[in-house]
């Protein structure tokens, strides 16, 4: 089996939640299935990345011929790929486009991550992947997310080979509604021509039914999982604050997040108890509005903005926490309250979150239901039961949150995909 | 000749209302008036109302057929404001002669496995309503939701009660056979009625998914092996109409029961009755067993830390709340005892109703934040006295209600032998008797007045408990 896997991000350079997850499926997938071979094409990898998989460098694939001897290319190229790709690569050149933007090897530059012109290197990245398609063996096309749709399709359209895409998040969540129609138009585009729409949740299932009119037959619910934590991590000791609580909202503080529903939340727990503080972890446009709102409330000295949090800084954090909260108005999936639950630290989240899903040793609410929310936050730290039951529970929950399960759950769709011609006969 | 035992639980847990953190000490009413008349008149409608209807057709018509009832407390109550008719319908049916009223503890509650005193009291106040209303003190016991153990065995034979219902579970009958009468392995006065689960079940439970014919159920019960006479089946008489739909035909089942038992030569008994005959032998129960669930034990409201917890903390205050005497605390008590409350927190796999609740750890923080100002309030009339204190003048009280009530029975078993010597004994062995005598007087004297001071002391010490409360306001 042998899969050609298009992605944005990838550890160790991570933006947001497609790295962890682009990593995740792929490294389940080989770990769980020893004939899996996956080939993953980012757009700049730093050549840091494991070696589980095989990684092609989307800037070091010509689209341009020219004529390098065997040692100027082993020069030029970095270690994960052989000059022999390269000519590989070379021969299978299909159009002319020399009038493009090229280097001296032929190939395009990637700025990497999301730049201001990110339509633009979309697009080249479709041009190249038409190039990687002619030149690669493969059973089956797999795209994250919808930068990578058009790559997709177009690897689809080259070669015949079904296509699998990943829907992490659709514009619908990102903007409430508001759909930016270039986005919305590569987005239905890409699912238009996929076999297998694989989503993150039932929660976006639906939202890619009702929204982009998709055929139910070919959605899935694939929900994300999470890895063990490192020694490193497990080895961080949980603080005791004695009589005072903390509880955390740690994310982009975006309309998204839905940071204002835990401040009120929080007004609302502050004026009954004392012992309780609050932590709002992390950065985003709608900081400073929440800063002045607590001062507004008169709780800013209960309310602690300790900024964006970094690697290991993100697990002190939640082992520091005693009530850990996502009221996220609309979350795909979101992996924040499995990471906190493998601290041990129990999880409020909106019924608005995929990652609910699957999860049950978590306390669900509406995100605009302020009262419910304070109440379990008030619950959680004053009634040691509880605590302790969603503590034990949500550990033993989450490690069976695996990511060599998605990747078997996947391996089914993709066999289906390929053997029996897809899901729409 | 067979007999099948016919029980029939009437139950309703007085449904709490949502209640925020933010409204403890400020708000002390707990209920959902609005849920609790809808649930209830929709119950009596769809399901008591049809199903005690034809029962009491079945007792006109047949005189030979009988049935058993318990009522809680709770279940009473919301009958009584919201569907008073059920109980006009339940005292023509008592009086057909053919139906016994066994007790309940009154809340439907747990306080079996916590605290011996309150289950005692509770126990009283259900009996003294069943008087009331039906005019005879029962003489059977249920628990509820038929929890059962050794002790729990003990203590209610000593409260009187010839026999108590219970599950007939495979952990603690193994190769025994439910079909006869056994009795409790701590005191033999104690008849136990084992429910048989299989029969029961098939009516109770798979009426609707495996359909069933009265003629083939009865048919089962008279090719049980001969000289196994007793057949109990137990269940909720929601059962009819709300477990089953009356669409179902459940009630005509029922209604066929009489007729096509005659027909196969058997008959029907009440729990008494059945109480009244030998026991072929013990049941020793170590460990609690109910009707509930697969494990028939108290998993289902005391499975998880957080039902624990709840547990614990509501009945650490029983005592406060049993000596208070404030009515409205003791009626809060009662709802906030029973047993579906700690059911909504369950983590069990399948279980799905909950009430107004949509998660256990909902149902969890919403009776916590009651109970939280319940607990609050129980301990404003100790006027802030300090726990131990409290709990040390209650040790106290207690210890010397025992005392004087062991010395009461001392009295009696003394004048007793004073009665039987003194007419004998006196003319025959005059000189060696006497000085034994004299000292039984003179240790009469000297106890009877104890008692009475001691109860002196025991009210005064009530007494005093208010006054602190006074002085801390001031």
């Amino acid at each position: 089996m042998k899969v050609l896997m298009f992605g944005w991000e990838f550890p160790p350079k991570i933006y947001g939640g497609l790295a962890v997850a682009s990593y995740g499926i792929t490294k389940g997938m080989v770990e769980g299935q020893p004939d899996a071979e996956i080939t993953f094409c980012l757009p700049k990898p730093c050549g840091e990345e494991e070696r589980f998989l095989r990684i092609i460098g989307m800037n070091q694939v010509p689209i341009v011929y020219r004529d390098h001897d065997y040692d100027y290319v082993k020069s030029r190229i970095p270690n994960y790929m052989t000059p022999e790709d390269y000519y590989n690569f070379r021969n299978h050149i299909y159009a002319d486009f020399s009038y493009m933007n090229v280097n001296d090897m032929g190939c395009m530059e990637f700025a990497g991550g999301y730049p201001g012109n990110l339509h633009d290197e979309i697009n080249n990245f479709s041009i190249i992947a038409g190039v990687v398609a002619r030149s690669e063996q493969f059973d089956i096309i797999h795209a994250h997310d919808w930068l990578t749709y058009p790559a997709g399709v177009h690897a689809k359209l080259v070669s015949g080979k079904p296509l699998c895409i990943h829907v992490h998040a659709t514009d619908f969540d990102r903007s409430r509604g508001k759909v930016n129609p270039t986005v919305y138009s590569i987005e239905k585009n890409g699912m238009d021509h996929a076999d297998c729409i694989m989503c993150v949740s039932e929660l976006t299932r639906q939202t890619v039914i009702r929204e982009y009119h998709q055929d139910p037959r070919k959605c899935f619910a694939i929900h994300n999982a999470v890895y063990p934590l490192p020694q490193e991590y497990l080895d961080i000791p949980r603080v005791d604050h004695g009589k005072e609580k903390v509880v955390t909202f740690l994310g982009r503080i975006t309309m998204q997040k839905g940071p204002e529903y835990f401040m009120e939340a929080a007004d609302l727990v502050c004026k009954r108890s004392k012992n309780i503080r609050f932590c709002f972890a992390g950065s985003g446009d709608k900081y400073w509005e929440m800063v002045d709102l607590a001062a507004a409330k008169g709780i800013a000295d209960r309310v602690h903005f300790p900024g964006f949090q970094r690697g290991k800084q993100v697990y002190e954090c939640y082992k520091a926490s005693d009530v850990f909260v996502m009221p996220s108005v609309s979350e795909p999936f979101g992996i924040a309250p499995l990471e906190a639950m493998q601290c041990g630290t129990p999880s409020i989240i909106s019924k608005q979150s995929g990652c609910g899903e699957i999860l049950d040793k978590v306390i669900k609410v509406d995100y605009w239901d302020i009262n419910a929310m304070a109440d379990a936050i008030y619950s959680l730290c004053t009634n040691e039961g509880l605590h302790k039951y969603l503590q034990e529970e949500g550990l033993k929950e989450v490690a069976e949150i695996t990511w060599v399960k998605v990747g078997h759950r996947i391996r089914k769709l993709y066999d289906e995909c390929i053997y029996n011609g897809g899901f729409i006969h | 000749m067979k007999k099948i035992c016919l029980y029939f639980e009437i139950h309703q847990i007085i449904h709490l209302k949502r209640y925020r953190f933010f409204d403890i000490g400020r708000d002390h009413y707990y209920y959902d008036d609005y849920e609790n008349e809808r649930s209830i008149t929709d119950i009596a409608e769809r399901s008591y109302v049809p199903a005690l209807q034809t029962l009491i057709q079945m007792c006109k018509d047949h005189p030979e057929f009988k049935v058993a009832f318990s009522l809680s407390g709770c279940g009473l109550e919301q009958l009584e404001l919201h569907a008073p008719q059920v109980i006009d319908l339940l005292r023509e049916l008592n009086s057909t002669g053919q139906v016994e009223f066994l007790c309940e503890p009154y809340s439907h509650g747990l306080a079996s496995l916590a605290n011996e005193e309150s289950f005692a009291a509770e126990v009283q106040h259900m009996s003294d309503t069943i008087k009331e209303l039906f005019g005879k003190r029962p003489k059977v016991f249920r628990n509820s939701s038929l929890i059962y153990n050794d002790d729990i065995g003990a203590q209610v034979a000593a409260m009187g009660f010839k026999g108590i219902l219970t599950e007939g579970a495979k952990q603690v009958l193994g190769w025994k056979s439910p079909h006869y009468i056994y009795h409790c392995a701590t005191d033999p006065r104690l008849k136990l009625l084992m429910r048989d689960i299989s029969l029961s079940e098939d009516i109770t439970e798979r009426f609707s998914s495996h359909p069933l014919m009265a003629d083939q159920w009865l048919d089962w019960i008279a090719s049980t092996p001969e000289g196994e006479d007793v057949i109990n089946i137990f269940g909720e008489l929601v059962t009819f109409g709300i477990f089953h739909p009356l669409s179902s035909g459940i009630l005509e089942f029922l209604k066929a029961i009489p007729v096509l038992a005659k027909d196969r030569g058997i008959g029907f008994a009440l729990p008494s009755e059945l109480c009244a005959e030998k026991s072929v032998g013990a049941i020793e129960v170590p460990y609690n067993i109910s009707w509930v669930d697969e494990e028939r034990d108290t998993s289902c409201w005391l499975g998880n830390v957080m039902q624990r917890e709840a547990f614990n903390k509501l009945y650490s205050i029983a005592d406060r709340v049993r000596v208070c005497g404030d009515r409205r605390i003791q009626k809060d008590w009662d709802s906030l005892q029973a047993s579906n409350n700690f059911r909504f927190m369950t983590t069990k796999p399948g279980y799905q109703y909950r009430g107004i609740y949509d998660s256990p750890y909902d149902a969890f923080t919403n009776y916590m934040n009651i109970l939280g100002d319940f607990i609050s309030r129980v301990n404003n009339l100790y006027g802030g006295a300090d726990n131990e204190e409290i709990d040390g003048l209650i040790t106290m009280i207690k210890n010397q209600g025992d005392e004087i009530e062991a010395k009461d029975k001392e009295i009696e078993r003394l004048r007793k032998k004073l009665e039987k010597y003194n007419p004998t004994e006196l003319e025959e062995k005059k000189p060696a008797k006497k000085a034994p005598l004299k000292k039984v007087a003179v240790k009469m004297v000297a106890v009877a007045p104890a008692p009475k001071e001691k109860k002196a002391v025991a009210v005064k010490k009530v007494a005093v408990k208010k006054a602190p409360e006074k002085d801390a306001e001031k």
